[in-house]
C-alpha cells in the first residue's frame, strides 16, 4: 500500500469523523443526502404530476392533499418542487463539471509550465473575473439563447477561473516538492508527473472548492431562471417557479415560500458539508464568504 | 509605490483591453444575424442596412474589433438596436439608480456587520458570536430575490409599510427614495452584512491573537482601549478592500433585485436588453459595470498600499 494511499484513507476518515462530530456538517449531509432521493427518484415519489392543471383548485393553501398548496393552474406545488430538485441538481453538477475540467486543466498547465503560457493563461482568468458572476452569465445564455443547456454552459463558464487559479496555486508549491523532482530526474513524460504526482496531491483544495461552487452554481441557475433565461415552461425550475409566484405574493405565499426555502436549503447544505471539508482537509483555504467575494 | 501604482494600472489596462475584446465578442456568438434577430418582426430593408453599417457588422471582424474600441475609448458605445438612441446615454441614465441602491446597500451591510464582527471576535465562543455565525452562514447561503419575495410579502402585503416596488429619484423626493429603496437595500444589505460579518470577525481574531495585543494588555490597557487604539485599525485595513469589492460587485450584480423591485438601474436595463435583444446596449451595460468593477478593484489595491505599505513590496 503506498504512501499516498494511506494518507487519503487518514484523509477519508478525518472527514467522515468530523461529520459525526459536526451536527452542522452532518445535517448539510442528510439534507443533500435527500435531495439526492428526491431528484433521482422524483418523478416516482411526487404525489401529483408536475402539469397536471386543475382548474377547480387554483391557488389553494398548504392542506393534507397538497402540502406546499397549488399554484394558479391548480397544479401541486411539492410536486414540482420535487421534481425541480433534478434540474438545480443537474446544473450544479455539469455546470461545476465544465469549471473543472476546463479550470483544472488550464491551472495545471499554467503552474507547471509557468512562464508566457502562465501569463497569457493567467490574464485570460484575469478577464473573466473582471465580470460580475451573475452579469456574465446572463451576457452568455442571452446571446446563445435560454434554455437548460446554455444556463449550464454559462454558469461553467464563470466558475472556471477560480478553479483555475486555486489548482495553478497548489501546483506551484506542488512542483517543487522532491517527489515531482525525483518524477523529472527518472524521465517521467509531462503529462504523467502531472496525473500522477500532481494532480493527487492538490485534490483537497479542489474537493473544498467544488463543494462550495456547487452551491453558488444553484443559486446562479436559480437566479437565471428567476430571469427567465435557465430552464423554459412547463419544466419545474426553483427560480422559476419563484419569479411566476411573485405576481401573486400577497395572496398565495406558499407559491414564493417553498421553491425559495428549497433553494436556501440546499445551498445551505453545501455550505456546511463545505466548511466541514475545508477544516479537515485544507484550513488554510478560503471561508465561504472569501470564496464568495472572490467569485462575485 | 510609484513603481507598484504603474505596474497596477499597466496590469489593469490590459485586462480592461481583455474585457472590450469578450465584450465585442458576445455580439459575434450571437446565432445568425444579430441585427435581424433584433429587428424580429420589425424587419425592413433600410433600417437593416443602417443598423448593420452604423454597428460595422459588414466589416471584416479584426477591423470591427478595433473601430469598436477605438469608438469604446472616445465614450461612443454606439446606438440601440431598439430606440435609436446612444448607448453611452442610455445607460449613464441608469447609473444614478444602481448608484444610490448599492451604496444604501453598503451602509446598511456596514451598520450591521462592524458592531457584530466586532463583538463576535472580542466575545468568541459567546451567545452573540454563535448568533453572528448563524447569521453568516444564512446570509451566503440565503437566495436574495427570495427574501426580497419574502420581504414584499410581510412589509407590504401584511404590514403595508412599504412600497412593494417602484422608484423616485433621491434629489426629487427624499422621503420616498427612502421608503423606495428601503426593501431593496435590505435585502440585498444582509447578505453582504453577512460576508462582511465573518470577513471582520476573523480578521479581529488573527489582530487579537498578535504578540503587539498581548503586551499592550499585559502593560494593563482596558480592553475597550486595546481594542480602539489597537486591535480596530489593523484588522479594518483587510476589510476596507472586502467592502469595495462588495460595492463593485453591487454595481452589476443586482440584475435580479433591480427586476424584482422594478429599480430603473444598469441591472435592469441589462435584463431589458436581454429581453429585447438589444445587443448594443446590453455590451454597453456589461462593458461599463466590468469596467467600473476594474476601476474600483484598482483604487482599492492603491489604497490598501498605503494603509499597509508591506503590501508593495510583497
Amino acid at each position: 500500500m503506498s504512501a499516498q494511499t494511506v494518507n487519503r484513507e487518514g484523509q477519508l476518515r478525518r472527514v467522515l469523523a468530523v461529520l459525526r462530530r459536526d451536527p452542522l456538517a452532518l445535517t448539510g449531509s442528510l439534507v443533500l443526502a435527500v435531495l439526492v432521493v428526491v431528484g433521482v427518484g422524483g418523478s416516482w415519489l411526487a404525489p401529483s404530476g408536475i402539469n397536471e392543471v386543475n382548474v377547480d383548485q387554483m391557488l389553494e393553501p398548504p392542506s393534507w392533499a397538497h402540502p406546499f398548496g397549488t399554484d394558479e393552474l391548480g397544479r401541486d406545488v411539492l410536486s414540482r418542487v420535487m421534481i425541480a430538485a433534478r434540474v438545480s441538481l443537474q446544473v450544479g453538477l455539469v455546470s461545476v463539471g465544465i469549471a473543472i475540467v476546463v479550470g483544472v486543466t488550464l491551472g495545471l498547465f499554467a503552474g507547471y509550465y509557468r512562464g508566457w503560457l502562465d501569463n497569457v493563461l493567467m490574464r485570460c482568468m484575469d478577464v473573466l473575473f473582471a465580470f460580475p458572476v451573475l452579469l456574465l452569465a446572463v451576457a452568455i445564455v442571452a446571446v446563445l439563447g435560454p434554455g437548460l443547456t446554455t444556463a449550464m454552459v454559462a454558469i461553467g463558464v464563470v466558475y472556471t477561473p477560480i478553479f483555475a487559479r486555486v489548482t495553478r496555486a497548489g501546483v506551484l508549491s506542488v512542483r517543487e516538492q522532491v517527489f515531482v523532482r525525483a518524477a523529472v530526474s527518472v524521465g517521467a513524460s509531462d503529462l504523467r508527473i502531472m496525473r500522477r504526482h500532481v494532480l493527487p496531491n492538490i485534490a483537497a483544495p479542489l474537493i473544498v472548492q467544488t463543494s462550495l461552487s456547487l452551491a453558488f452554481a444553484i443559486l446562479s441557475e436559480a437566479a437565471l431562471s428567476f430571469l427567465g433565461l435557465g430552464v423554459q415552461p412547463p419544466d419545474p425550475a426553483w427560480g422559476r417557479m419563484l419569479f411566476d409566484g411573485r405576481g401573486f405574493v400577497t395572496e398565495a405565499w406558499w407559491l414564493g415560500f417553498f421553491p425559495g426555502a428549497a433553494i436556501f436549503l440546499t445551498v445551505l447544505a453545501f455550505n456546511l458539508v463545505g466548511d466541514a471539508l475545508r477544516d479537515v482537509l485544507d484550513p488554510r483555504q478560503l471561508t465561504v464568504s472569501e470564496a464568495r467575494r472572490s467569485t462575485a | 509605490m510609484a513603481r507598484f501604482v504603474i505596474r497596477r494600472l499597466l496590469q489593469s489596462a490590459v485586462v480592461l483591453l481583455g474585457v472590450t475584446l469578450v465584450v465585442f465578442l458576445l455580439l459575434q456568438l450571437v446565432p445568425g444575424d444579430p441585427v435581424r434577430v433584433a429587428l424580429g418582426t420589425r424587419f425592413d430593408p433600410q433600417t437593416y442596412e443602417a443598423l448593420r453599417a452604423r454597428a460595422g457588422l459588414d466589416q471584416p471582424l479584426a477591423v470591427q474589433y478595433f473601430d469598436y474600441l477605438r469608438r469604446a475609448l472616445t465614450g461612443d458605445l454606439g446606438v440601440s438596436f431598439r430606440s435609436g438612441r446612444p448607448v453611452t446615454a442610455i445607460v449613464l441614465e441608469r447609473l444614478p439608480a444602481t448608484l444610490s441602491l448599492a451604496v444604501t446597500a453598503v451602509v446598511f451591510a456596514l451598520v450591521v456587520a462592524v458592531p457584530l464582527g466586532i463583538v463576535s471576535a472580542i466575545r468568541s465562543g459567546s451567545l452573540v458570536d454563535h448568533a453572528a455565525r448563524v447569521f453568516s452562514q444564512f446570509g451566503v447561503s440565503v437566495p436574495d430575490f427570495w427574501m426580497g419575495i419574502m420581504g414584499i410579502l410581510l412589509f407590504s402585503g401584511v404590514l403595508g409599510w412599504l412600497p412593494p416596488s417602484g422608484y423616485v429619484a433621491l434629489t426629487d423626493d427624499p422621503g420616498r427614495w427612502a421608503s423606495h429603496v428601503a426593501l431593496p437595500a435590505v435585502t440585498v444589505g444582509l447578505v453582504t452584512a453577512s460576508i462582511l460579518t465573518r470577513f471582520i470577525r476573523s480578521s479581529m481574531l488573527e489582530v487579537l491573537s498578535e504578540d503587539y495585543v498581548r503586551t499592550a494588555e499585559a502593560k494593563g490597557l482596558r480592553t475597550r482601549v486595546v481594542v480602539s487604539r489597537h486591535v480596530l485599525r489593523n484588522a479594518l485595513i483587510p476589510v476596507v478592500t472586502v467592502v469595495a469589492v462588495q460595492l463593485a460587485s453591487l454595481l452589476g450584480g443586482v440584475i435580479v433585485i433591480e427586476v424584482l423591485f422594478a429599480w430603473p438601474g444598469i441591472g435592469r436595463l441589462t435584463y431589458d436588453a436581454v429581453a429585447a435583444r438589444d445587443y448594443p446596449v446590453l455590451q454597453g451595460a456589461v462593458l461599463l459595470v466590468a469596467a467600473l468593477f476594474l476601476l474600483v478593484n484598482l483604487l482599492v489595491d492603491i489604497l490598501y498600499a498605503r494603509l499597509d505599505p508591506r503590501i508593495t513590496v510583497r
